[in-house]
């Protein structure tokens, strides 16, 4: 079917823009994947999916400009013993990265499996971003797989010591970077990995991860707080039996954000969560959008999102568990909430449920509105004054979330930079 | 039913649900009446417009309004957003309007109507003689005459078969006529009201109904004037390859009171028919409007052949101050049902309620759900949805919940429950929700934990476990309705809310 004019149009202009690396074995996954793009279009503003984002500064042919930010405070998780991988304006630097050596994994950038022949990359790259595409199209991340000029391959095979720890800076104003990376956790091996940082003017990130039987993967990201940044990401997670999958994301500022993440419960009993917290203040618009699938027996999927919002800022949730036939005992839970601090702030929600299978216990649960009037008065008639007794509540609405991170000192390192915010803009 | 014979139920859903929808499986209403029709010729375009407005005898301005409907909805495509599927109609293959022969004169009264067409609505339980009982109602030949009095506008393919108690109504001041008599009776009114709340280019299948909407009801009630009998509309569809399009059309002045119920059958058909109706309720200050509908057209068989596609546009305005809607459905028929009943609160403190429960088999879809549009300040809305799905079906909830910027310190409470009855079967959620001030507060749930917490205590404390409780309020409160229906089937549909929650899915 022919695309409308419109869309046609967008999609071309960007891609008049973009030069597909020369990149030896991921070539016939890139073409494909340029192929699903000029079927599909990038979204356009009357899209369903786009319904609550305005899509057209991520598909743009220019990246709009974004100004530096610059902060005394110490970028986060610096004080973890961790493996850093750099990367500036999307560009890997190996200066300001470790050795890429770690007992139980072995690391690589994209562009260097080629020469090594590994299967496991091959058998990966664009696979499970092509999975993604039905029954929702995501084109940003096809023009992602296409497209991405850097990027990393980890395959873990054991329990390495540290975690794995991407650190994303953002050096020019113009930088307009889409990044790669993809990660084989083999059956028993267990890896955190961790990125923080704000990457680039506009980022378009996708992360492919399949998780073997029995596998791990914990992830925690922070996204930096640099104000004008735009991020489109995805994460693309595929689970085998018995293996865990738990994500975290922290929001502080962006003027645009949105973040996807596309699981898929393979084998039986597979554990997988996602959560998100944001605070906004301003000009923040904030989109988490989740499709889990469930498509083994007993297998357990959690969403939990929280965001705070205040001075006009936008947050969108848009999540939705696809419990496919023949895939009982599942147990899907979904909660997104708002905390609205004042009355500019909006939050728009699709909670979707899409049930084929009679033995399940799917619920969800969204919720909207003001500081609770009555906890309040409870902290000032304690003596609380207003500001901290707000912030405190605050830190409670949002807690929920961050009890999704698993390691206590990575929860800490989040809620100070949390209670950092709370005391900035309040 | 043998696909739910074979079926696993799961523990924990207990026979009595089973049975209910089993019930349900069975339609009573696949009879057709042998009576001699006029139609006009298949398909749609200016002249059929025209024609029909010719047969309604409409002013120039309604001829005119319609055309331009046409018009518009050449220009639009057919949504399919909706998560059903059904081969793509042929709007050109159908007849738009088909009349009884005996018709073509207008009966001056109910003596003068065709007694097979009587024979029709009696056998549908629709008592067309005001001295006649209704039938199905428990306890009915007991009451007092007064307080079973319903007054019953029957619609019979594309024409108005005749209107019960019009004199008792009209001491009361109240209209109550086919919509076609009111455009030629009441034209200032019809001209104020019509279109202002689906407007004519609302979507695709407002748009046509709006071309070649051939009648319908309409309801006036003047200010103050709590309506004296129960209003309620039974639409009958019987003619073969017949599009039904009603159009209804009810205002509830500042400080009125009216119950409406509406009801719907149809033949055992094997070709499926299509069934586009459109529903207007403007209701101003201080009023109230109750809404009730069962919708029982014929599903289809066991193999999801026949059936009618009910793409039913319904929507209330709640213009004036403390104004008030509720909208109770039963949907247990029709093959595919598209359907929003939805409440523009745009008074201040307005309220509009939604109560749901929609029951799919076989190879039934539905999609349905609300809209509640919060404009006004200190507004309120709550919604009940309640999907069942057997056999092959598939049941989605689909609504809107609205708060614009304007409508401070406005409430939402939202719960939809959805039980599977069978691993063929699907149950679908697709809320959206949109919050733009701080001072409104909106929950959407799906535990069934959140139903009146005093009523649920209440029940707690006498012993009852919590599933329990949440049945019984919820069946409490629908019972209250459907007992009011003035149909055969009130029965079954009260069968059907004894249904229990157990094992109840968001």
């Amino acid at each position: 079917m022919a695309l409308p004019e419109v869309k046609q149009t967008a999609t071309e202009a960007r891609l008049a823009n973009l030069v597909m690396p020369d990149a030896g074995c991921t070539r016939a996954a890139r073409e494909d994947a340029l192929a699903r793009v000029l079927e599909m279009g990038l979204p356009g503003r009357r899209d369903e999916y786009w319904k609550y984002t305005r899509p057209d500064t991520l598909v743009s042919a220019e990246a709009p400009t974004a100004a530096l930010f610059h902060s005394d405070e110490a970028m986060l998780f610096s004080e973890f013993d961790r493996l850093k991988i750099v990367f500036v304006d999307g560009v890997f630097s190996p200066e300001e990265s470790d050795d890429l050596e770690l007992e139980g994994v072995t690391i690589d950038r994209i562009e260097d499996i080629c020469c090594k022949d590994i299967h496991w990359a091959k058998e990966l790259y664009g696979v499970l971003e092509a999975r993604g595409q039905t029954p929702v199209q995501r084109p940003l991340a096809a023009l992602n797989t296409a497209f991405a000029a850097d990027g990393i391959a980890i395959h873990v095979t054991g329990k390495p010591s540290k975690p794995i720890s991407f650190i994303y800076r953002h050096a020019s104003e113009t930088s307009d970077a889409m990044l790669h990376h993809i990660i084989r956790v083999e059956s028993g091996a267990e890896v955190t990995i961790l990125e923080n940082g704000p990457a680039a003017s506009r980022f378009n990130k996708c992360m492919e991860i399949d998780i073997a039987d029995e596998g791990v993967l914990h992830h925690v990201r922070a996204q930096g707080r640099d104000h004008e940044r735009r991020a489109a990401t995805h994460m693309f997670t595929r689970l085998g039996k018995e293996s865990v999958y738990k994500s975290f994301t922290l929001t502080v500022n962006g003027v645009l954000t949105r973040n996807e993440q596309v699981i898929e419960l393979t084998g039986d009993d597979a554990v997988a969560h996602v959560a998100g917290a944001c605070v906004g203040d301003g000009d923040f618009h904030h989109d988490d959008t989740v499709f889990v699938t469930h498509d083994a027996v007993n297998c357990e999927s959690r969403q939990v999102f929280k965001k705070v919002l205040r001075n006009g800022a936008t947050g969108v949730f848009q999540g939705k568990i696809l419990v496919k036939e023949g895939a009982q005992k599942t147990d899907g839970y979904q909660i997104s909430q708002s905390l609205l601090l004042d009355d500019d702030s909006q939050f728009l929600a699709k909670p979707e449920l899409e049930i084929y299978a009679d033995d399940v216990a799917c619920s969800h649960g969204s919720t909207s509105g003001a500081i609770d009037e009555t906890a309040l008065f409870y902290l000032r008639s304690r003596g609380v004054p207003t500001k901290d007794a707000t912030n405190m509540l605050t830190l409670a609405f949002l807690a929920e979330a961050v009890d999704e991170i698993e390691d206590e000192a990575l929860a800490e390192a989040i809620v100070s930079r949390l209670e950092g915010w709370l005391s900035r803009h309040s | 039913m043998a696909a739910l014979d074979q079926t696993q139920v799961k523990e924990g859903v207990d026979q009595e649900t089973v049975d209910a929808v089993r019930e349900v499986g069975t339609y009573k209403y696949g009879w057709d009446t042998d009576i001699e029709m006029e139609y006009a010729p298949k398909g749609v375009n200016p002249d059929i417009v025209r024609l029909i407005s010719e047969k309604n005898e409409e002013p120039e301005w309604m001829t005119e309004w319609r055309l331009a409907a046409f018009e518009r909805w050449t220009q639009i495509e057919e949504p399919n957003w909706a998560m059903v599927n059904y081969p793509k109609i042929d709007f050109q293959d159908q007849y738009y309007y088909a009349r009884p022969k005996s018709m073509e004169e207008k009966p001056k009264s109910l003596d003068e109507v065709d007694p097979k067409l009587l024979a029709t609505y009696e056998k549908l339980g629709i008592p067309l003689k005001e001295q006649m009982i209704l039938a199905g109602v428990e306890g009915a030949e007991d009451a007092p005459a007064e307080g079973r009095k319903v007054a019953v506008d029957a619609v019979f393919d594309s024409v108005s078969v005749g209107t019960t108690f019009q004199a008792e109504l009209k001491k009361a001041g109240v209209i109550f006529c086919s919509i076609s008599e009111a455009i030629r009776e009441h034209p200032e009114l019809v001209k104020k009201y019509l279109g202002s709340v689906v407007p004519v280019s609302d979507n695709f299948y407002a748009t046509l109904n709006s071309a070649v909407f051939s009648d319908g009801s309409f309801v006036y009630i003047p200010p103050g004037v709590r309506c004296p009998m129960e209003l309620s509309t039974y639409f009958r569809i019987n003619a073969e390859n017949t599009g039904q399009f009603e159009r209804t059309l009810i205002i509830a002045d500042k400080g009125s009171y009216v119950s409406y119920l509406e009801g719907c059958t149809a033949p055992q058909r094997d070709t499926a028919q299509l069934h586009a109706a459109v529903v207007e309720i403007i209701i101003e200050e201080d009023a109230e409007v109750k809404y009730s509908t069962v919708q029982n057209w014929f599903p289809g068989d066991e193999n999801g052949k026949g059936g009618i596609y009910n793409f039913v546009t319904k929507r209330a305005d709640c213009r004036g101050d403390r104004s008030k809607v509720m909208w109770t459905q039963v949907e247990t028929g029709s093959a595919v049902t598209w359907k929003y009943p939805s409440c523009i609160l745009r008074g201040e403190e307005s309220q509009g309620e939604f109560y749901s429960i929609a029951i799919t088999n076989n190879y039934q879809q539905a999609d349905t759900g609300t809209k509640m549009v919060h404009l006004g300040k200190n507004t309120k809305s709550r919604i009940v949805s309640k999907g069942i799905s057997a056999g092959k079906a598939q049941n989605t909830y689909r609504g809107l919940v609205s708060m614009h910027p304007k409508a401070k310190n406005s409430r939402n409470y939202t719960q939809c429950d959805s039980l599977l009855i069978g691993d063929k079967c699907g149950a679908h959620t697709v809320p959206y929700i949109e919050v733009k001030n701080n001072s409104s507060r909106v929950e959407h749930e799906a535990t069934t934990s959140k139903v009146d917490d005093d009523q649920l205590f209440y029940c707690r404390q006498r012993g009852m476990d919590e599933e329990e409780a949440v049945a019984l309020v919820v069946n409490g409160f629908c019972k209250d309705v459907l007992q009011a229906l003035p149909m055969e089937f009130a029965m079954e549909a009260q069968q059907l809310v004894a249904i229990s929650l157990e094992g109840s899915v968001g």
